[in-house]
């Protein structure tokens, strides 16, 4: 099997010491390890040092609160889908949850790891031999994007499947570094780049998220949709998650879209503009999934045509807006595609 | 739930009164091992001081090698050795028409992950780690990337040998009067289909640990599914005496066709144990499995059939071009079964198959499942589709009004035995509805129909020999237990259940109390492997024979014993016992000592021999069987017009097993057939990244990984309703046929199919991917043809025919301009002896080809 670079694995029980183990060189954070250590076996994400947070206590656990719900970073996805508090007020949210990879992998992987995950391309997930044959690519040791070999730019895809939603419904983070802690929105942790996909510093620690009571099932609808070759295991090669509040006439006050997989981070959706002030209706959920169509820059770097990718954006988004509207969703996913745990 | 069409028949007489095993859904003999974890894989098995090798492979895909540096490799912690081709100067390859192949690669590569070197250290880690740190380099030479640029480019050449330039081999046959039965045709169609390669998947990656005796011999513990075929490759790389090599079949954790060649990390371990005098193991990673492959070729394939009015067909030309990949492989034998088996579901007067296989710079493709067979079955079923549509006749009722009698000798002159074609076709059509919703069902819900025709085990052995193709050894003893010594190898299939309930049925004793010896080239006798579905029927007759010698000897010391006459003793519920009186009988081991006692230590042995093919012609080694399994399928499915994606519902599958040995096993095998086509059908594709020509000369393996290799899991499996067709063909072992392989045939075409009933698109090749679909539908909205598939066929020039007058017209299974060709008369009278054999080979025959 592949094997694991020699390391320096540490697991200090204080968070100061984590902290404090990410100032030296060449050091990396790892929580549930389940996109950690697959990508150090393929010799990237390469460290001497490895500090794992699994044995820092107070990180892990769900508070359901009038403000909303506060998520330990260290919570495991199973949790996440267990919490029945979580699916009655957030459906969209634990159906994205559930929808990570398999049984066994959510059991390990956290919350916060999936919010950090890797950007992936199929250029770069590949092992050390591999990468060698290609010469490497801009991410990582080579000097050309082999997906668009002109760019200045990497074009790995944003690979979580709890980001897209988490901005949809107004998340926030809370990031501790030597400096103290900081509250960001989820919509700003993410930069739009392959390379340096993540606006937090290589020594602050995401410790907890927190989805606000005013985007919860009361206050707004959602809806979260994604595209995949198989029922289980895939990454999205599209997601399109969605929340839309309305007042008592049942007028759009707020909306957003966000989309997944085909960007480097989540790509916001305009629709604003052309929802606010109007009550939802299938014409206007036409035009705003030609906008998701336009948005969205799949790349030939994921499972399946990058082209059909892009088509497939106007359709998701349609039938995520559908969804929420309650009117018919035409457009029928494969019946293994979303199964709510 | 799977249900069976029939109980099993008994054949009653006085010495076997009824079948108390056979036919009864028994629980397999390595079912508790398995399930509980006791069974070892080979990579499970572990020697003190083993050590560990890791390979390295090369990065570019056709080079030169220019230099190899260990230097520093050499010096990291734990290396033992550092081994490089020159020291296994022996090319070695599955067939004797393209031994092409070296253990590690000498001045050349061919693919990237063709291996250049061989580490060896103390650890796994450290191996890898020194791996990785070998410096090779490389004289980039032009990448040859699809069939298309190996027919462009001839040189340089991936390989010194071949037909001509990149083309390993060319075909051309042609059967009967094929221009005369294209003049005659009503209607003539042509179809041009892709097929895309893709890979066995086994969950089981290789795994292979050689254990050094002393200095003169050895142990090969190996995840192969050809042990027989493995020791034979050592013997002659190695250059040592086979009676020095042993090689051990572990329980194999999948094969499909992936583990049926000798590989290289199997010759290099048993080379280093031989060099170090100790244990050396490799396991392989997920990728390492990609590179070795032996996959589905990719065929691109061209296919005109002329029908009369009423459906039936006057003549067929198909072409194929297949991507070979790296090496030969079994290449040659997947390039005749693209055309070889065509003729033995429906009846075809006249036929002419022209094929090509192309050396590529990818891993080598070689037989998975079908070998050769699913692609242009793909093509043929899905051109049947088209030509019912234009002959406005049901394709059910198109494909029985065309079927292939029993007792047929085919254009290109297979025997085709028994045939239950009949009984599939209607089953499925039955428990579809077919007839009630075929056409009928709302826009975007469809129903597709094929059929396919499987052999059961190769007429012929791979190397060219007239030795029994399995044998079985029996040894009973005082005990009452029965040992049972056979070649064969269990790859999950089954065949050890199959193999002990064969005896165990006919000595009348209970599974507990036999012992099974398998797969051992020290202890068992030779049986050629777990491959072309030969295994039940072959290693079956061969158990069948071995326990009948035992049970007549038997049953002579007991009807001496007790005063009976032997004809009429019942071996049954472990006793042998008076059919008149059941009470007078003795236990089987009461019996084993009367036996003993009166003829000594005993022993009984069985074998088998394909009876031999009327085929004569050059190529005509391929396709001839005993006798061949025949199964239809109706896929049912609901395509979304709107993003082209799809689901299929539900799987209805009748196959022809002849006799179910185990039922549920068969259902098991059909069931995982039905699995593997769907993957083939939907999803899965060896495909490969050429980086821009202008940036790199790369050509890399696009996902070699189970993640991104994409392959259906459980929960994507349809609803399948299987039904077993019972014909008892009296060639199989209890009327047994092979299931290992055939069910799968249908699968593809039948959703290509009802797709095309769903929304009306034709998607001429797979996968048939939900873009595809798409593409199709835009094209029909904009009154365009509803077509995606390839535009054309390459000119090739096959050569010259080689023309073969049919059974039909007189022929003698021997090509036209064969000198020999009037020595013999008469259709199929040939018998297959061995006295004939003898004489074939005394004549230096070697107009069959001796491949499987």
């Amino acid at each position: 099997m592949l094997r694991l670079p020699p390391i320096d694995y540490r697991s200090p029980q204080r968070l100061e010491e984590v902290i404090a183990t990410l100032a030296s060189e060449n050091v990396r954070l790892v929580a549930g390890g389940t996109d950690l250590w697959p990508n150090m076996k393929r010799r990237h994400q390469l460290a001497d040092t490895v500090v794992s947070l699994m044995s820092v206590p107070g990180l892990r656990g769900i508070e359901h609160g009038k403000d909303g719900v506060k998520i330990g970073a260290l919570t495991s996805l199973a949790d996440i889908v267990r919490d029945d508090k979580m699916r009655a007020l957030w459906p969209a949210f634990t159906r994205a949850v559930a929808s990570i990879s398999s049984p066994p992998l959510r059991s390990m992987a956290t919350i916060g790891g999936n919010l950090c995950v890797d950007t992936r391309c199929t250029y770069y997930n590949q092992t050390e031999e591999w990468r060698r044959s290609i010469d490497y690519c801009l991410k990582e040791k080579g000097t050309i994007c082999w997906v668009a070999t002109k760019s200045p730019r990497c074009w790995a895809h944003s690979a979580s499947d709890s980001a897209p939603i988490l901005c949809a419904l107004d998340a926030q983070v809370k990031l501790i570094g030597p400096d103290g802690e900081r509250v960001i929105p989820v919509s700003a942790l993410f930069r739009d780049d392959g390379i340096d996909y993540l606006c937090k510093k290589s020594d602050e620690i995401l410790t907890e998220l927190l989805i606000p009571a005013g985007s919860d099932q009361d206050h707004c609808r959602s809806a979260f949709w994604k595209l995949r070759r198989r029922g289980s295991i895939d990454f999205a090669v599209l997601s399109v998650a969605a929340a839309v509040w309305t007042d008592t006439k049942n007028t759009v006050t707020r909306a957003t879209v966000y989309l997944g997989a085909v960007g480097s981070s989540p790509v916001s959706i305009d629709v604003e503009s052309l929802l606010v002030g109007q009550p939802l209706n299938e014409d206007l959920i036409k035009q705003v999934a030609q906008r998701a169509q336009k948005a969205a820059t799949p790349m030939d770097n994921t499972d399946f045509a990058a082209a059909w990718r892009g088509k497939m954006a106007n359709n998701y988004t349609h039938a995520a807006l559908n969804e929420i509207a309650g009117l018919p969703v035409r457009c029928a996913p494969p019946k293994h595609g979303l199964t709510v745990v | 739930m799977p249900k069976s069409d029939s109980k099993p028949a008994v054949k009653a007489s006085k010495d076997n009164p009824e079948l108390r095993l056979i036919g009864t859904p028994f629980r397999r003999v390595d079912g508790r091992t398995k399930v509980t974890g006791q069974l070892q894989f080979a990579d499970d098995l572990s020697f003190p001081r083993m050590v560990y090798v890791k390979l390295v492979r090369s990065t570019v895909p056709h080079a030169n090698i220019k230099n190899i540096d260990c230097s520093e490799a050499r010096k990291m912690p734990g290396v033992v050795d550092i081994m490089l081709g020159e020291e296994l100067p022996v090319p070695y390859g599955i067939l004797p028409v393209s031994r092409d192949e070296h253990a590690l690669a000498i001045n050349k590569v061919r693919f990237v992950g063709d291996p250049v070197a061989a580490v060896a250290a103390l650890t796994e880690d450290q191996a890898h780690e020194a791996a990785l740190a070998v410096k090779v380099k490389y004289e980039v030479l032009p990448t040859i990337d699809s069939i298309q640029t190996a027919l462009k480019t001839p040189e340089p050449r991936i390989h010194e040998y071949g037909d001509e330039g990149n083309l390993h081999k060319k075909v051309s046959l042609e059967f009967g009067a094929v221009d005369e039965g294209f003049e005659q045709a009503d209607v003539v169609l042509e179809d041009t289909v892709f097929f895309q390669g893709n890979t066995h998947l086994p969950i089981e990656q290789h795994a292979a640990v050689a254990v050094a005796e002393d200095e003169d011999r050895v142990t090969l513990y190996s995840s192969t599914q050809t042990p027989h075929y493995v020791h034979r490759a050592l013997a002659r790389v190695l250059q040592i005496p086979a009676s020095r090599i042993r090689v051990i079949a572990c329980s194999v954790g999948g094969g499909f066709g992936g583990k049926t060649d000798p590989f290289n990390h199997e010759i290099i371990v048993t080379k280093l144990a031989l060099k170090l005098g100790r244990p050396v193991k490799a396991t392989l990673t997920r990728e390492e499995v990609f590179y070795c492959h032996r996959g589905r070729h990719p065929v691109l394939m061209n296919l005109r059939t002329g029908f009369r009015k009423d459906g039936s067909m006057t003549a067929q030309h198909l072409r194929t071009a297949l991507d070979g990949g790296g090496y030969g492989s079994y290449g040659v034998a997947s390039t005749f079964y693209t055309g070889a088996l065509q003729t033995t579901t429906y009846t075809l007067p006249a036929y002419r198959f022209e094929a090509v296989r192309a050396f590529t710079n990818k891993p080598p493709c070689g037989p998975k499942r079908g070998h050769g067979t699913p692609q242009p079955r793909f093509a043929y079923e899905i051109h049947l589709d088209k030509a019912a549509e234009k002959l406005r006749i049901d394709p059910a009722e198109l494909r029985l009004r065309n079927l292939l009698p029993a007792n047929s000798v085919t254009a290109n002159w297979l025997e085709v035995g028994s045939t239950g074609l009949r009984q599939c076709i209607e089953a499925v059509v039955a428990g579809s509805g077919w007839k009630e919703r075929y056409g009928k069902l709302p826009e975007g819900r469809g129903l597709g129909l094929a059929c396919g025709a499987y052999m059961c085990g190769a007429g012929l052995p791979i190397y060219w020999n007239h030795m029994p193709q399995s044998g079985v050894q029996l040894k009973l003893d005082r005990s009452g237990g029965v040992a049972i010594f056979c070649g064969q190898a269990e790859v999950g299939q089954g065949s050890d259940s199959v193999l002990a309930a064969i005896v165990a049925e006919i000595l009348g004793i209970s599974l507990a109390d036999v012992r099974l010896c398998v797969a051992d080239t020290d202890l068992t006798p030779v049986d050629l492997g777990s491959y072309s579905s030969r295994v039940t029927l072959m290693m079956g007759q061969a158990a069948m024979q071995a326990a009948e010698r035992a049970r007549e000897l038997i049953a002579k010391a007991v009807g001496a014993q007790l005063e009976i006459p032997e004809n009429y003793l019942v071996f049954a519920d472990n006793r042998v016992f008076y059919s008149g009186d059941p009470d007078k009988g003795l236990s089987f081991s009461e019996a084993v000592i009367a036996a003993e006692a009166r003829f000594g230590t005993l022993g009984t042995t069985g074998s088998y021999t394909p009876p031999r093919a009327p085929g004569r012609y050059r190529g005509a080694g391929v396709g001839p069987s005993p006798t061949y399994s025949f199964t239809a399928a109706i896929l049912e499915v609901e395509v979304d017009p709107q993003t082209g994606l799809y689901n299929v519902d539900h799987v209805w599958l009748a196959h022809d097993i002849g006799r179910a040995i185990n039922p549920v096993l068969v259902l098991g095998q059909i069931e995982g057939s039905v699995y593997m086509g769907l993957g083939e059908a939907i999803m899965e594709e060896q495909e490969f990244r050429r980086l821009p020509k202008r940036l790199s000369p790369s050509l890399v393996h696009k996902m070699p990984s189970l993640l991104e290799y994409k392959s259906p899991g459980f929960h994507d499996m349809p609803e399948i309703t299987s039904y077993l067709v019972e014909t008892d063909d009296e060639r199989g072992p209890f009327g047994a046929k092979e299931v290992g392989q055939g069910p799968l045939l249908p699968i593809m075409p039948a959703l290509a199919n009802a797709v095309y009933d769903a929304v009306g698109v034709r998607v001429d090749q797979v996968p048939i991917r939900p873009d595809l679909v798409l593409k199709g539908l835009q094209a029909k909205a904009k009154g365009k043809e509803a077509r995606v598939g390839p535009a054309n066929f390459p000119e090739i020039d096959f050569g010259d025919p080689v023309l073969v007058h049919t059974p039909e017209q007189g022929g003698d299974g021997r090509a036209v301009d064969d000198p020999k060709a009037k020595r013999r008369t008469g259709v199929g009278s040939s018998t297959g002896t061995m006295k004939e054999r003898d004489q074939a080979l005394k004549e230096k025959d070697s107009a069959a080809l001796t491949t499987n």
